[in-house]
């Protein structure tokens, strides 16, 4: 294995440099092109064309008997754009929703396909060895004149998105500003259309028409992950689309029987996931941690919180609290409490007293900490009663969760609506805020 | 922005003529006809489902007409479609589209680019003054998504005054905005007049509409009434817009709707 992989990335034999040039850019295109279809929510309509074109490609060798890349080209895109047009005129023309026309066409064109796919093998013509690779594709079998001409396309269809980065931009977005202000909307559509229909084409023989569409849309969903702007998701998809090309074409050339484009979009689909869970900002991983961080600060605003009322009830600000007495306030889990405690400890807000009682005291600076958690609570209490008339018996459990959130600004418009109070409504003094503690 | 000349010779903003828009041979717009004047702030009004939005598209060339046509100052739309701004109903795009702020504003001044041309550093400078203007220019590298309603509105707002043009239709630029920026907007809307440009303005605020606009259109289905504020906006013709549909014309188009909806045009 290590020596196929030698053999394969020190691309000494021609044919895996003309595969790996071909599929490469292919992925390129393909994934770049595909922020487009989905971000326009045309990725179905991407695969709808994808499993359109078969039959194009098969009249075109039943019409020349052989597998010339050419007309084999030129059969997918008139297939291609007559499934647009089909769709488009159902939808137009009849009530029929626009997925049941997609629905359709993908699988009439892709059944006609096959028909004629088996009746082609059927026929005994020795040229058509190898035209099934067009299903599931075969980048190991492409020879040097395929890969030119495809790998151009690619390289066009790339080309054209980074001279009309603006105007794919505004037309994507929107549509009906781009032709207020005097752009050809249809002409670019038919553009968009055609670079669609001419990349699906060009990963006829690399991925096959069955998959051809995950090219076009699992590296667009992953790019999203990583950027807030179209120029990077662009480059993001395509490196994608280029990286599942590699992988793909380097397990084709490993076992020549396996058929590249489920490889590739197995690839693809990797970096998905770990673009799923990893990407930073967007990611699972990072939504988790910050929900995680979330609830330990509550927790820990909560027991600073629950030691203050303590205080306040026997007016000691020196008493040792012990576990006991703080669970006997506040109903939690023991093994939560004591680990919130020692994060306390270690920040400086309370400090561990080990003897005899063993427990906590606040710190001056947890003091404060503990005053404008409670400031909030009770103002945000004495804000629902006064000012929304919501009764005092209901106003608690909404302040439980609003004393966590709110931010400085929040509570200096509250102290100002509500003119500085003296209490909440349950008659509970508003600690004021202390500049600096009270040392 | 920009002081250019916007009056050329003595044609109206736009000139509407015999306009008749249908939804599948429903018919949303009767033979509108009228013509805009230069500099006015003017307010379309009418009940839900009067054709306020589907008349500035189909002006704006949104939407094909049955039959009519418009003009922009005496000439065909397609020469003249720089010199109109849109700002949409801000429900009209993909608010998570991965673009910041900054790249909408600049959209505006796409009308002036050729094709493949990029920004230059003077688009780039109108685009961040009209942010500045609608009071966003904190929020430029922000992604849209990120922006509430009423900032989304002041953003397409932001596009349109970038693109420096001499006609603006606005759909509902109101909505959704509270009472501060709406005051700041309405603020743009007469440096734009005072500018010499029209600005026509889907409103849906009654309350608001005298005080707001010099013009006002009511229309329903047909033009009802069009003309200066004071006597124009009167009880009688709001009557004539919002009362019940019980005049013949209503009835022959809610006929027209359970039949099919057939106009020929193209005669002259």
């Amino acid at each position: 294995m290590s020596e196929l992989f030698t053999d394969f990335f020190l691309l000494q034999d021609p044919n895996v440099r003309w595969v790996l040039a071909g599929t490469i850019l292919l992925g390129l295109s393909a994934g770049a092109l595909g922020c487009f279809a989905v971000l326009r929510e045309r990725a179905l309509v991407g695969d709808a064309v994808a499993h359109a074109v078969l039959p194009g490609v098969c009249l075109a060798f039943i019409i020349t008997g052989d597998k010339d890349p050419f007309m084999l080209l030129i059969g997918s895109v008139v297939f291609g754009w007559i499934s647009l047009i089909v769709m488009d005129y159902i939808v137009r023309n009849s009530k029929i929703s626009s997925d049941t026309s997609i629905g359709m066409v993908l699988s009439v064109f892709f059944g006609l396909g096959v028909v004629m796919l088996t009746y082609i093998q059927s026929s005994g013509n020795v040229n058509q060895s190898g035209l099934d690779a067009f299903l599931f594709g075969n980048a190991a079998s492409m020879l040097p004149e395929d890969v030119m001409l495809f790998g151009f396309v690619s390289l066009m269809v790339l080309v054209v998105i980074i001279l009309m980065f603006k105007e794919l931009k505004l037309v994507s977005f929107d549509p009906a500003y781009a032709k207020v202000i005097g752009y050809p909307l249809k002409r670019m559509e038919f553009l968009i259309a055609t670079l669609l229909v001419v990349t699906i084409t060009a990963g006829l023989q690399a991925v096959g028409v069955v998959l051809m569409a995950s090219m076009l849309i699992i590296p667009a969903a992953a790019a999203r992950y990583w950027t807030d702007s179209l120029r990077v998701m662009l480059v993001v998809a395509a490196i994608v689309g280029g990286v599942s090309a590699i992988s793909g074409s380097f397990a084709s050339y490993a076992a020549p029987s396996m058929p590249t484009g489920p490889l590739m979009v197995v690839s693809a689909a990797f970096l998905f996931t770990l673009s799923f869970f990893f990407a930073p900002a967007r990611g699972e991983t990072r939504k988790w941690l910050k929900r995680r961080g979330q609830k330990e600060k509550v927790k820990r605003e909560n027991i600073l919180k629950t030691l203050y009322n303590l205080e306040e009830s026997d007016g000691n600000e020196t008493k040792v609290r012990t576990l006991q007495e703080i669970l006997k306030r506040r109903r939690m889990v023991k093994k939560m409490l004591k680990s919130g405690l020692a994060s306390l400890d270690k920040t400086g807000l309370v400090e561990h007293f080990t003897g005899r009682p063993d427990g906590y005291v606040l710190t001056d600076a947890g003091r404060n900490e503990a005053k404008r958690i409670v400031r909030l609570h009770r103002l945000w209490e004495l804000y629902l009663t006064e000012k929304l008339e919501i009764a005092g018996d209901h106003v608690h459990d909404d302040a439980e969760s609003m004393e966590h959130v709110i931010t400085p600004e929040i509570e200096a418009e509250l102290l100002r609506i509500l003119k500085n109070p003296e209490a909440d409504p349950h008659d509970k003094k508003i600690p004021k805020h202390t500049i600096n503690g009270n040392r | 922005m920009s002081g250019k000349s916007i009056s050329e010779k003595n044609a109206p903003p736009v000139e509407v003529h015999d306009l008749t828009v249908s939804y599948n041979n429903k018919p949303v717009l009767w033979d509108i006809d009228f013509e805009l004047p230069k500099s006015q702030l003017i307010a379309v009004v009418g009940p839900n489902g009067a054709g306020k939005s589907t008349l500035i598209k189909a002006i704006m060339g949104l939407i094909d007409p049955v039959s009519g046509h418009s003009l922009i100052y005496g000439k065909p739309l397609e020469q003249m479609r720089k010199k109109i701004a849109y700002v949409p109903q801000r429900e009209t795009v993909d608010w998570n589209f991965p673009v910041s702020v900054f790249d909408v504003v600049l959209m505006g001044r796409y009308a002036h680019l050729r094709l493949f041309q990029r920004p230059t550093a003077t688009d780039k400078k109108l685009a961040t003054e009209a942010l500045e203007k609608v009071g966003m220019a904190d929020f430029a590298n922000r992604q849209i998504s990120q922006l509430s309603g009423g900032q989304q509105q002041r953003v397409f707002l932001a596009r349109a005054l970038a693109q420096d043009a001499d006609i603006y239709f606005m759909d509902e630029p109101f909505a959704g905005v509270d009472a501060s920026p709406e005051d700041h907007i309405l603020q743009l809307l007469r440096e734009l007049r005072s500018e010499g440009r029209t600005v026509v303005v889907v409103h849906h605020d009654l309350q608001t509409v005298s005080g707001y606009f010099d013009w006002v259109m009511l229309l329903n289905l047909r033009l009802v009434a069009f003309g200066p504020m004071e006597t124009t906006f009167t009880k009688e013709n709001l009557q004539k817009a919002y009362g019940g549909r019980l005049n013949i014309l209503s009835q022959v188009i809610e006929l027209s709707r359970k039949e099919a909806f057939i106009r020929e045009s193209g005669h002259e």
